[in-house]
């Protein structure tokens, strides 16, 4: 399982997707919100947790066609049935390979963002610690949505339909605790939460997701 | 007629968006049912055809 | 005969073929009488004027669109541990009709709110959660149109059913812990004290007893559709073979 994690992280990073990409993509988006909204402080504070947050979805969101299509066609996915590690592994392996190499490069880079958008001081320590809880937790969804789409043809419409609703409750809590950290209230009954989701979608969701990849190798 | 009120649009527009709904997912039940079942007269009508 | 052979496709269609003309005319019927009634024949609330009468569309779709998604969740679990193909099928069948209720309930519930909140729309628990609730069923629409193979877009489906009831959820209780609403408390709690009054009440049960009505029928009518189409594709398939 560490070998196919490891191989995974390989595989995107030769691809030239890695840590960059998402990262040049976060930062592109940020500088779209101020191009888009104004470069008036009063006006982009007060949306940057949430602007950041739906920025984090978009860029995890972008790169999950990849986790499984590639093994999918050259039918490396066959070989991964049957090799000695349960599909449950492999699911979560590709996660955590997706996690690397977006949510974590974001978590990072966040502190750093946050003051572009007038982010006040604690809030960017915020913002990455909800990124830090929140993001794994969109790594599983959005692997359990590319299992769903791997055999088709025109996936990448369908598969954000199918996972942008279920990232909602993460995105809202993650959010959440952000705005009020940087309103002084506290923040921890949604951090809990958010650490909640994500450690149920831990649990299950490589069923889940393994659920589905039996589904589609035993029809094709 | 009963007397709406000053919410009459309200009310209308609720009842027929409402109704045209209903009537809208029942029309296509019925449109796609005819269109199946005749598709599957044909096919089958087909296969006896072959057999014969 | 065990409960399971009503689920036999040939037995499935004998008796829909029967039940259905009473379903569609029993559900016309206690539509009609209640919408009438309702519309017709009931004083206006001392505080919300005419427009408690949408309540007699609102709350009956509003029910059958969760119910709509619980009765697909169930009908996956059957396809997914007893493998019926008419349990996929009337997962399948029923989605459609749960948008439409879905639909239906948003529509009033935002025109409900111009008079009474003073607005079309509001980021308002219950009609985000509504909202939400629609796009699940539009994934789960779009993903059974997608694939080709019928078993294997049953069994995803399936599963994309089962994780999405649990999103669901989730989703429902982070929108009431996002946002505190303006919307009324439930009308159809059975032990609460407010409930509302009976000119209202009686009138109202015999829309939602319409909608169930109309629900199973419509649902009962599309899975015959269903079966119908699968068994046109086997036999394509065949005649492409041959």
């Amino acid at each position: 399982m560490i070998a196919l994690f490891l191989r995974d992280l390989k595989l995107s990073v030769r691809a030239g997707g890695g840590f960059g990409l998402a990262l040049a993509f976060f930062l592109i988006l940020v500088s779209l919100v101020a191009f888009a909204v104004g470069p008036a402080p009063a006006a982009l504070a007060p949306i940057a947790p949430g602007m950041l947050w739906v920025g984090a979805l978009l860029a995890a969101l972008l790169s999950l066609d990849r986790i499984f299509a590639l093994d999918w066609e050259d039918g490396s996915l066959d070989a991964l049935a049957t090799a000695p590690i349960p599909l449950e592994g492999v699911a979560l392996g590709k996660a955590a390979a997706h996690w690397v190499t977006t949510g974590l490069p974001l978590t990072i880079a966040a502190p750093a963002l946050g003051p572009l958008l007038f982010l006040d001081p604690p809030g960017h320590l915020w913002l990455a610690l909800t990124l830090a809880l929140g993001t794994p937790a969109l790594s599983l969804i959005g692997a359990f949505g590319a299992a769903l789409t791997v055999g088709l043809k025109r996936g990448g419409l369908l598969l954000s339909l199918l996972v942008l609703p279920l990232n909602v409750p993460t995105l809202l809590f993650g959010a959440e605790a952000v705005r009020r950290a940087v309103e002084g209230a506290d923040p921890a009954t949604p951090l809990l939460f958010l650490a909640g989701i994500t450690a149920g979608a831990l649990g299950l969701l490589p069923f889940a997701t393994a659920g589905v990849l039996r589904a589609m190798l035993r029809a094709s | 007629m009963p007397d709406l009120g000053s919410y009459a649009t309200e009310v209308g527009l609720a009842y027929a968006v409402s109704l045209a709904l209903l009537g809208g997912i029942i029309l296509l039940s019925v449109i796609r049912a005819r269109r199946v079942a005749r598709e599957l007269d044909a096919a089958v009508g087909r296969r006896e055809r072959r057999q014969e | 005969m065990t409960f399971w052979e009503f689920a036999n496709p040939r037995v499935f269609m004998g008796w829909t073929e029967k039940v259905l003309p009473w379903l569609f005319g029993i559900a016309a019927l206690f539509l009609a009488t209640g919408l009438v009634w309702g519309f017709f024949f009931t004083p206006d609330d001392f505080r919300q004027g005419s427009t408690v009468k949408i309540i007699y569309l609102h709350v009956p779709s509003a029910f059958m669109a969760i119910n709509a998604w619980i009765m697909m969740l169930v009908a996956s679990l059957i396809w997914l541990v007893r493998r019926h193909h008419v349990s996929a099928l009337v997962a399948k069948a029923a989605a459609p009709v749960g948008i439409t209720m879905t639909l239906i309930a948003l529509f009033t519930g935002a025109i409900w709110g111009q008079p009474m909140w003073g607005t079309w729309w509001a980021w308002e628990p219950r009609l985000t959660s509504f909202f939400i609730l629609f796009l699940f069923y539009l994934g789960y629409v779009a993903l059974w149109a997608a694939i080709e193979d019928p078993d294997q877009a049953a069994d995803l489906t399936s599963i994309l059913c089962m994780v999405g009831s649990v999103f669901a959820v989730l989703s429902r209780y982070a929108v009431f812990f996002w946002n505190q609403g303006l919307h009324q408390g439930a009308t159809l709690s059975l032990d609460a004290d407010e409930n509302i009054a009976d000119v209202f009440w009686y009138p109202l049960l015999i829309c939602l007893a319409g909608f169930i009505v109309l629900f199973i029928a419509l649902v009962l009518y599309r899975t015959r559709t269903e079966i119908r189409a699968r068994r046109l594709q086997a036999m394509t398939l065949r005649e492409r073979m041959a």
